[in-house]
């Protein structure tokens, strides 16, 4: 099976003194389904950050989708981006754009037909119940609206890679259950690697995962 | 509501500037006016004991315009009282040659005094007469009015970078977001700052345009045409041309300036 990411001795930091990932080796096999976990502090956001090129690795090598992070040009770094989803824990939202405008954006950076962004957009909204919601500010919803929000524009441009950070902490049951089917279903039919950042691992999953913990700097796989 | 707000801002810093270089345009017109008022109206007179040649005067001298030779038959109109047509013959030979000099522009004391001792060299120019006392009184007046000028122009200059550092920091924090959430989805740089220059073409144009109606305005209204023609002088306020194209052009480089040192300073969120 294809490698989506390979970390070879990879090491990540935010000053030279302090290192938050410290020489660690793994691969993840592309269209699987991945939970990160770990402490608060341990350096999951950091790893997932440096997936989508965020934070330049310090030591080793990280390689996401072909594509050699260290070092990477603007260039193949915005490419990488293009094809790659992203749910941040704070949902990143434009705040003077609508929902729909937000939900679009991905494929407005794609370059895609004004009629198939409308299309994916009508589409992505039922998916997460806000067709209602669709010409209102970000502001205007709740957390979890937001949080919703945040995972259609991850999925409209039917991503090849997804990076999902924390995205149900502090949601309600509605919310959250919503967003794990919709990762789920991002998984199984658009067969999209999915990588998620969070405290707890739902027990409802219904899909085969792996399951990674970080540990002072390191990381290993648990059975 | 909120797109207005969107522009008004930047709006109105383009407009005080614009508003601003107008006024100093139109005074520095008034002042270059009065100028050539005041050269038409000034001249100096060089008394010579032989006829002296235009030409070769015009020649050494570039500042003088023109030579004209005033007659002597005013002064000896005065004197005429018994005296025969052949005396009267004799004193018009025996009289000195008195030229009137007409400038090429309204000139400095420096200008006068050079041109004096200039003039004296000549050894049968044996009097320049300046009229010093006056012109320097009015030249020492336009210099105030110049000095003041440049002062206000310099105000400007310093409002003009406050104005548009303050607009910076707004725009800053407006557009930055934005930009990084944009860039995080693999949106190459053009595009993430493509509403900022956007914003700033149109908050540009709409500045131009305001500044276009305040001052055709301005210009069609009789008040200031008379208030010119009091001080003798006529002045274009507004150029609809000229001067909308500089405003225009004014306006345009001061918001790409400044959506360009934006983009310039955007770093990417970590």
């Amino acid at each position: 099976m294809d490698k989506v990411i390979v970390a070879d001795n990879l090491s990540l930091s935010y000053s030279k003194d302090e290192t938050i990932i410290n020489k660690v080796s793994f691969s993840i096999n592309s269209g699987s389904f991945v939970f990160i976990t770990g402490a608060s502090g341990s350096g999951k956001s950091t790893l997932l950050k440096s997936l989508y090129g965020a934070l330049k690795p310090q030591e080793g090598s990280l390689v996401v989708a072909g594509v050699e992070l260290k070092g990477v040009t603007k260039s193949k770094l915005n490419l990488l981006r293009k094809h790659t989803g992203i749910v941040f824990q704070d949902y990143k939202l434009v705040k003077e754009w609508t929902i729909e405008k937000n939900i679009m954006l991905p494929l407005i950076i794609g370059g895609y037909d004004k009629t198939i962004q409308q299309n994916q957009v009508d589409t992505l909204l039922k998916h997460v119940r806000l067709k209602h919601q669709a010409g209102k500010y970000p502001q205007e919803l709740s957390g979890g609206e937001q949080q919703r929000v945040a995972m259609a524009r991850a999925l409209s441009h039917n991503p090849v890679l997804i990076l999902a950070d924390e995205p149900t902490g502090n949601l309600d049951d509605y919310s959250s259950q919503l967003i794990w089917n919709l990762l789920e279903g991002a998984n199984t039919d658009l067969k999209s690697t999915v990588i998620v950042v969070t405290h707890h691992i739902p027990e409802s999953m219904g899909i085969d995962y792996k399951h990674f913990h970080i540990e002072y700097g390191s990381i290993h796989e648990v059975s | 509501m909120k797109s207005l707000r969107n522009h008004l801002s930047l709006v109105v810093a383009l407009l005080s500037i614009l508003f601003s270089l107008q006024t100093f345009i139109i005074v520095d017109r008034s002042i270059n006016a009065y100028k050539n008022n005041l050269s038409n109206n000034y001249s100096l007179v060089a008394v010579s004991q032989k006829i002296l040649n235009a030409n070769i005067i015009k020649n050494q001298h570039k500042l003088i315009k023109e030579i004209v030779l005033l007659s002597p038959d005013k002064v000896i109109k005065k004197l005429n009282s018994g005296i025969n047509k052949k005396n009267i013959e004799l004193l018009k030979l025996s009289l000195p040659k008195f030229y009137k000099l007409v400038l090429v522009h309204y000139p400095s004391p420096t200008e006068v005094n050079n041109l004096t001792k200039s003039l004296l060299r000549d050894t049968s120019v044996i009097k320049v007469e300046t009229f010093s006392k006056s012109h320097d009184t009015t030249y020492k007046l336009l210099l105030l009015f110049k000095t003041v000028i440049s002062v206000f122009a310099f105000s400007i200059g310093i409002v003009t970078i406050l104005l548009i550092s303050k607009e910076l920091k707004i725009w800053q924090f407006k557009h930055t977001e934005r930009m990084s959430i944009m860039g995080l989805f693999g949106a190459p740089t053009w595009l993430s700052s493509a509403v900022l220059f956007r914003l700033a073409l149109v908050d540009a144009l709409i500045a131009s345009a305001f500044s276009f109606v305040i001052f055709s305005y301005i210009s069609a209204t009789s008040w200031v045409a008379e208030e010119l023609s009091n001080i003798g002088i006529s002045v274009v306020v507004f150029d609809p041309i000229f001067d909308f194209g500089v405003m225009l052009g004014v306006a345009l480089v001061l918001s790409t300036l400044l959506a360009t040192f934006i983009v310039i300073s955007h770093k990417e969120e970590v």
